[in-house]
């Protein structure tokens, strides 16, 4: 089949394409292919994206076009059941509701100190095995991964099978059955663990969920929350440590702000979250009448795909918004989403690249791409954008 | 200028914590607890940054 990415995840390096960007001065939504074949209008400014994200009323996460469910599948409940993002209010704000509590930036910051001892393990078997390095997979990825795993209660140890799933689910390069079936074998796979936590809930957040809200949780709605807690824990804040440290590297100056100016790390990573923007879109949302957004038409029944990185360089939001600018006051930015979906683990994985950038700049103060940029490879068409692989030496 | 806050519509995303701590709070379901309803004039800034970045639209600022 082909493989054409959908527009949405096109991406010209840490930007969206150009015909995307300028999607944000024409008079209407273009039509878009989405991931899963369907068609759908994109939404490019940011005062949009805010406005359709804002109104979970107008727009809906439900409803929408999905991988085909395999017949012969192990689990036949409902494979969006506990999705937050497959559910609207009142749903959502019930299943949010129980979850909440475990990501308060008091609770995340009571996880720093662990965090902290994550990152320098992995920086020093980083500086034990010595120059060059892959820094995707010595250190972007694993870090992340161990935090959500110890977070949630997942082995670690599986973590090749899990992220091989993930990635399977997303890969437009096999059919929409194959991935279906991928799909099943996650739900399957965390079924097992949600089971485990059943019978012997421990000290982790499955164990929390079975203990305290056990009796309102079916097992399908809690399979689908771990499921989503483990995934977008650690694809993002991976690939935002990936593509981070290439565009500090690219900008050795603001990369020596961060490294040296301890007050100058938070509004540098809602910088960087606003330049990178590495969800491409998030979940569509599909309009339940027919309505406008920002003055333009939008008919009962169409989806909507939102472009977070088109919104997050809309001039009409921020200034020379193509730039980046870790001294920047700090621009808005819709990275994290908007509305009541916005990204519940927010404070997390701002606790983690608060950590992470600082620990390695100032661990490795001569660290350098180790092939020339022009060869760097970059990976768009997955839900998040990110690099195959850093190659670095120092 | 005074701060209200909707708890019944806030998402407990705590933007407004980072933003501005010395004025909100959460509780212990990551609600929205306002600290000083009344900010000064130098935690205006802060306070305004706050605001914008309520995901929920659960705060606003009103004339006292």
């Amino acid at each position: 089949m082909t493989t054409t990415i959908p527009r949405h995840m096109q991406r010209d390096r840490f930007a969206p394409v150009p015909e995307t960007q300028a999607a944000r001065d024409e008079d209407d939504f273009p039509t878009i292919r989405t991931a899963l074949g369907t068609t759908a209008r994109l939404v490019t400014r940011y005062a949009d994206v805010r406005e359709v994200l804002g109104d979970a009323e107008r727009f809906s996460n439900t409803g929408l076009p999905r991988l085909p469910t395999p017949d012969d599948g192990p689990d036949t409940a409902d494979p969006r059941a506990g999705n937050l993002l497959a559910t609207d209010p009142p749903e959502h704000t019930r299943l949010r509701r129980l979850l909440t509590g475990e990501f308060t930036v008091k609770r995340i910051r009571r996880l720093e100190p662990r965090i902290t001892e994550i990152v320098d393990d992995h920086l020093d078997a980083m500086a034990a095995a010595g120059p060059p390095a892959d820094l995707v997979s010595a250190f972007a990825l694993p870090v992340p991964s161990l935090v959500i795993c110890e977070l949630l209660g997942v082995p670690y140890a599986d973590r090749d099978e899990f992220q091989g799933r993930a990635t399977r689910q997303i890969d437009l390069s096999l059919s929409l059955e194959e991935r279906g079936r991928v799909a099943a074998e996650s739900r399957a796979y965390m079924g097992e663990l949600v089971d485990r936590a059943w019978s012997d809930p421990g000290d982790d957040m499955l164990g929390m969920l079975v203990r305290e809200h056990g009796d309102d949780l079916e097992r399908s709605e809690l399979i689908g929350i771990a499921s989503l807690l483990l995934i977008a824990g650690h694809e993002t804040t991976a690939n935002m440590l990936g593509l981070g440290t290439l565009a500090l590297l690219r900008a050795p100056d603001q990369l020596a702000v961060v490294r040296d100016e301890p007050g100058a790390v938070a509004p540098a990573i809602e910088e960087l979250l606003r330049y990178l923007s590495v969800v491409h879109s998030g979940v569509p949302r599909l309009a339940r009448h027919d309505t406008t957004v920002g003055g333009r038409p939008v008919a009962a029944g169409e989806l909507l795909v939102l472009s977070l990185p088109a919104a997050n360089r809309d001039p009409a939001a921020t200034e020379h918004p193509d730039d980046l600018d870790v001294t920047r006051a700090i621009a808005p930015h819709v990275a994290f989403g908007h509305g009541v979906h916005h990204c519940l683990g927010a404070p997390l994985a701002r606790a983690e690249m608060a950590v992470a950038f600082p620990a390695l700049l100032r661990r490795f103060p001569g660290l350098a791409l180790g092939i020339p940029f022009d060869e760097v490879e970059f990976r768009s068409a997955t839900v998040v954008h990110g690099l195959r692989a850093l190659p670095v030496t120092w | 200028m005074k701060i209200q806050a909707d708890r019944d519509v806030c998402i407990g995303a705590g933007n407004c914590v980072l933003a501005a701590e010395d004025v909100f709070d959460q509780d212990d379901e990551a609600l929205v607890e306002v600290l000083e309803d009344h900010p000064g004039p130098d935690q205006e800034s802060e306070v305004r940054n706050a605001v914008a970045q309520c995901p929920s639209g659960a705060l606003s600022l009103v004339d006292d």
